[in-house]
Formats: structure tokens, C-alpha cells, sequence
């Protein structure tokens, strides 16, 4: 008995060590690769990697598939964008107004699609989301199909000018590594835990007397909200809100960026959106159209795929040697 | 001039046809939904898309073998119905024993693929599909002016929707459906082939997808994407309606069709989103939809 749980134990050493030693290395790699990469090819990727890791909270670790993430992402990039260009917000505080903004988004669209479940909420956050859609493409501060242009980074408290390409890399780099670490945090919470139960049997959590709904509700609107943070710095990196953000397409390609990584994994969001970013800016330079590509690697994933990179990877015999899984 | 609720009757009239048609398409696209709900358990993303290549083959049919609108409106939804059976048999096939979010993905990117590929090739301008001859022209019915073809539309979507719903309640076929719907195994176990009927299943619904096609090619001009903000729209219908009964997405269909077109007479700025409001409404009121079953 003593022996079993020691070599589990010691497994379970081996494994934290191995992670822990695998994220030092990505960061090593995040902080160094603005001096080898195009700094904008980086930040794009990595506000990308933070909107995929807050879309995953909810259908990784609580297994809702909303269809209107975009919403919230292209919603905040309009707030953000719209309070440092028009009202002269601060950097800071403009995207802490992206983040509220896409909270309250979230609380809205939320209360609704919670109503209903599978199928069904995915299809409700869609048509919400193209509501809200519509709603831009109407609205007088979004500029409809002009979209804003031309927005200021400003200076970050004050002091640091975010115009230098690598200050305002290392300060994306830093609101992502927060963001993941937040995901993180929620995911091995207690209430993370109540959201994995969800997951895994909503009747059975209802019926331990976890009130599913309000969980769930608290999911929808972290998940928003985290979203939201990721597109207040796209705003700030791109320096523009166009309505491509808040199109039903964006929610599609966070979909495909979690899948491809790995739903339910820390950081197969990640991977999964450095991977469909390089793709689309590579293919952007041949002329092949973008969305047969990204269709076919849905196709592909939800046939042969569906574990994702690094689910893939965590279920091979390397994750195994290294301890990150044990073998069956 | 007569005014009703301060409008004009003209414009009061013509909304209201324009809305009919609208909800003639929106019931016959949320019809095949439901139809391919209700025995395969996917939603199909790729409905948008289908009706898309409805609109195309009878375009392409016309411009390159010059057969006329009267056999494209049969040939078309034969041609997707087989894609679909192909599509069927060869892939979505594989996801029925997993969770019913995969059959939604797998088709969201199948949507992708086809709209990708007809906008590489045709670009997204659209391209008119001439109104066929014996339907051209208009009557004028002393209030309003009745272009054939719509009315023509609004009818012949009635029938194709009275029909398919014929053919589920009163026929062997459809009780062969309906059976497999409720009970898969048991139905099995009679000896009729439920792979089959599946097969058999996405082919109709994405037949009458290509059929609602190439009726409003002439309507709307035939182009690429001409599906896919309207299969979101039809996503919301089917929230209203509920997908229990395939009387009750006809119905739905049509009911909102009419209260858009009102709505643009109205307050034409909420136009377009107004059946997303709806949709919330009955979410709050009645979540399982106005005609749907389950909880």
C-alpha cells in the first residue's frame, strides 16, 4: 500500500517538475522571441492565445460550446478602442473598460443562453452574438463599416511609451501571463472544481445541491470578461476596432484554436493559436482563401483529432515517460 | 389613401408580402433542421451553405448546360441532396456515438469549406438568375402590385412544406422516421435499416435546403454567402420554435418572417434583429420554445 502511493507521489513530483520546467522554458521563449519575430506577429498571437484560454475556461472546464465569444472579444476591442481614441482613457484604464464591458456582455447573453443547454446554448450565444453584430454595425460610435481608426497606445501609467514596439510587447506579454495564470487559478479553484462536476454530470452537481445555474452563470461571465481583456490589447496592438472582431467568424476561429490545441488543457489554447496565426498570415501572402483552410483543419479535428496537439501529445508514450501522465 | 396605424396600406401590404417570403424560406430551411434534428441529433451548420448550392447549381445549370429554371427546381436538390448522402455516409456517420457538439462543429467547418471554395471562384458578388418566363411579370390586385414569382413562392413553399410534413406524419416512411427518432434499437431490431433512413435523412434535409435555394435565386441574386447570415437567423427560429414538432418550425417560420416584415414598417431600424429579440423573450417565458417538448 505505503509503496503504491509513494511511486504515485513521486510521479506526481516528476510531473510538476516537468511542467514547471516546460512553462520557464515558454517563457524564456516569449521573452526572447520579439528580437528573432515580428513583434505585431507576436502580440497578435498572444492575444489570440488569451482569447482561446478564456473561450476554454468555459468549454474545456465547464463543457458549454458558446458560438458568440466573438461578441465579447470584438466588444471589448470597440470599448477599448472607442474610450483611449475618443474620451482619452489611459491605456490601462481603457482596457479595464474593455474587460467591464465584456463582463456585462457576458452577464446578459449569459442569463439567456444558461436557459438552455448543449445544442441549444450554443445556438442562442450565436444568434445573440450576431444581434449584438447588427447592433455594431448600426451604432453611432462604432463607425459601422469604417470602424475606428487610427487609436493612440498612449503611455502605460503615465511613464511608458507604448509606441516603443518592445515596451508594448513585454506589457501584452505580461497581461497574458496574468490572464493564463488567472484561468489557471479558476480552474483549480474549488469553484473549478464545481464547474469540472458540471462538466462532468450537471443532474448529478444539481442534485448535491450546487446551484449549477449561478455556477455556470460565473463561468459564462470570467470566461467574458477574459475574453474582453484580450481584445482591449488587440485594440491597443492593432490600433484599430473593425467589425471583423465581432463577426460570427471570429467566434468560429476561437473555436477551431481550442480544438486544435486541446480543449481542456491549460495550454493547448495556446499552442492552438500560434498555430491557426501563423497559418493565416501565411496564407494571407499565397492567395489560398483562408476559410476552406480553416474549415478543412475542422473537419480533420473533429474526425481524427479531436484530443487536439496537446492532448495528443499528453496521452503519448513521451508524456508518459515524463511522468505527465500515468500509464495505463 | 388608406392608412393603417398611420402607413400607408401600400407599404403596410408590401412589407407584409416581402415578410411572407422571407418566412416561406425561413420555414422551409428551418423545416429541414428540424427533419435532420430529429433523427440525427446534429444541427446542421451546413444548411446555410446547401441552400447556397441550391441557388448556384440552378445557376450553373443554366449557365453552362442551359437547362431552365423548371429543372434546376428538381435537379439542384437531387444534386446537393447527394453531396449531402455522400457527406452522410462518409463522415458525420462517424460522430453520432460522440457528443451531439461535434456533429455542430463538423458541419460548421464543412460550411466553411464550401462557402470558401464557391467565394474563391465566384467572388462574393452575386450573380442574377433571370426570373423564368411564365412567371415574370406582375398583377395588380387593385391595392397592390403582386410580382408573380413572389406569389408563386409563397405558394410553392406552402406545398413543399405541407408535403414533407405529409410524407412524415401519413406515410410508411415517415413512421419508419418517426420510429427511429423515438428508438433507435428498437426500430433496428424490426429489421429496418436505421443507417439507411439516417443516410437517407440528411439527404432530404439538404435537399429541401438546395430546394429553398434555387426558389429565391431569382428573388435575392445567387451568391456565396447568401447563406450564412441567414442560417443564424434560422438558428434563432428554430430556438423559438423548439425542435419537437416539424408542424411547429413551419409554423414559427412563417409567423416570423411576418413579424420582420412588420417590423420594418415600423421601426425598420430593428429590423434585422428582431426575431434574435424574439428568440430571447420566448427564452425567458418558455425555454423549451413555443412547440418544443423537451425540458
Amino acid at each position: 500500500m505505503t509503496e503504491i502511493s509513494m511511486t504515485s507521489e513521486t510521479r506526481n513530483q516528476t510531473a510538476n517538475r516537468v511542467q514547471i520546467a516546460l512553462i520557464i522554458a515558454l517563457l524564456i521563449a516569449l521573452i526572447f522571441a520579439p528580437f528573432v519575430l515580428y513583434p505585431v506577429f507576436l502580440m497578435k498571437v498572444l492575444c489570440f492565445a488569451l482569447f482561446a484560454s478564456a473561450f476554454n475556461l468555459l468549454l474545456g472546464f465547464t463543457g458549454l460550446l458558446s458560438f458568440g465569444h466573438a461578441a465579447f472579444f470584438g466588444g471589448a476591442v470597440y470599448f477599448t478602442a472607442h474610450a483611449v481614441k475618443e474620451w482619452g482613457f489611459s491605456p490601462e484604464a481603457g482596457i479595464l473598460l474593455g474587460v467591464a464591458g465584456a463582463a456585462v456582455m457576458g452577464l446578459v447573453i449569459g442569463f439567456f443562453a444558461i436557459r438552455r443547454q448543449g445544442i441549444y446554448f450554443a445556438m442562442i450565444t450565436l444568434a445573440l452574438s450576431q444581434m449584438f453584430f447588427f447592433f455594431c454595425l448600426q451604432a453611432e460610435f462604432t463607425k459601422g463599416e469604417d470602424g475606428l481608426q487610427g487609436v493612440p497606445r498612449g503611455h502605460l501609467l503615465r511613464f511608458i511609451d507604448l509606441n516603443e514596439p518592445l515596451n508594448m510587447y513585454f506589457f501584452v506579454l505580461g497581461v497574458f501571463v496574468l490572464g493564463v495564470f488567472a484561468v489557471w487559478r479558476i480552474v483549480h479553484s474549488p469553484f473549478g472544481m464545481i464547474l469540472r462536476s458540471i462538466r462532468e454530470n450537471e443532474n448529478r452537481a444539481i442534485s448535491l445541491g450546487y446551484s449549477v445555474n449561478l455556477y455556470k452563470l460565473g463561468a459564462f461571465v470570467m470566461s467574458a470578461a477574459l475574453a474582453g481583456l484580450a481584445g482591449g490589447l488587440k485594440a491597443l496592438v492593432f490600433q484599430f476596432a473593425t467589425l471583423t472582431d465581432v463577426a460570427w467568424q471570429m467566434s468560429g476561429e476561437v473555436i477551431l484554436m481550442t480544438l486544435l490545441g486541446g480543449i481542456g488543457t491549460i495550454f493547448g489554447p495556446i499552442f492552438g493559436a500560434a498555430f491557426v496565426v501563423t497559418v493565416q498570415n501565411y496564407l494571407s501572402t499565397t492567395g489560398f482563401p483562408v476559410t476552406v483552410l480553416t474549415g478543412l483543419i475542422f473537419i480533420v479535428c473533429v474526425l481524427l483529432f479531436r484530443r487536439g496537439i496537446v492532448g495528443e501529445f499528453n496521452a503519448s508514450n513521451l508524456a508518459v515517460k515524463l511522468g505527465l501522465k500515468s500509464p495505463k | 389613401m388608406i392608412m393603417i396605424f398611420g402607413i400607408p396600406i401600400q407599404a403596410f401590404l408590401g412589407q407584409l408580402l416581402i415578410g411572407l417570403i422571407n418566412g416561406s424560406f425561413y420555414a422551409m430551411l428551418s423545416l429541414g433542421l428540424a427533419i435532420i434534428f430529429g433523427l440525427l441529433r446534429v444541427i446542421n451548420f451546413a444548411h446555410g451553405a446547401q441552400y447556397m448550392m441550391g441557388a448556384f447549381a440552378g445557376f450553373l445549370l443554366l449557365s453552362w448546360v442551359g437547362v431552365n429554371y423548371w429543372f434546376a427546381l428538381l435537379l439542384a436538390p437531387v444534386i446537393v441532396g447527394l453531396t449531402g448522402i455522400v457527406i452522410e455516409r462518409f463522415a458525420l456517420r462517424r460522430l453520432y456515438n460522440l457528443d451531439h457538439l461535434y456533429g455542430l462543429l463538423f458541419t460548421f467547418g464543412l460550411a466553411l469549406v464550401i462557402e470558401g471554395s464557391f467565394r474563391y471562384f465566384y467572388g462574393t458578388s452575386g450573380q442574377p438568375y433571370e426570373t423564368p418566363e411564365l412567371l415574370s411579370g406582375g398583377v395588380n390586385l387593385g391595392f397592390m402590385y403582386l410580382p408573380i414569382y413572389r406569389g408563386w413562392v409563397v405558394v410553392a413553399s406552402l406545398i413543399v412544406c405541407i408535403g414533407t410534413w405529409l410524407l412524415i406524419e401519413k406515410t410508411k416512411l415517415g413512421s419508419y422516421l418517426r420510429a427511429a427518432t423515438e428508438n433507435p434499437t428498437l426500430v433496428q431490431s424490426f429489421g429496418i435499416n436505421v443507417p439507411f433512413l439516417l443516410t437517407l435523412t440528411y439527404g432530404l434535409g439538404a435537399g429541401l435546403a438546395a430546394l429553398a435555394g434555387i426558389m429565391a435565386a431569382p428573388i435575392y441574386q445567387v451568391s456565396p454567402l447568401m447563406g450564412s447570415n441567414l442560417i443564424i437567423v434560422v438558428f434563432a427560429i428554430v430556438v423559438v420554435g423548439g425542435m419537437g414538432s416539424i408542424m411547429g418550425a413551419i409554423v414559427t417560420g412563417y409567423m416570423l418572417g411576418i413579424l420582420e416584415g412588420l417590423t420594418k414598417v415600423f421601426y425598420p431600424e430593428a429590423s434585422n434583429i428582431v426575431i434574435f429579440v424574439i428568440m430571447a423573450i420566448v427564452l425567458l417565458i418558455r425555454p423549451a420554445g413555443l412547440f418544443g417538448r423537451d425540458a
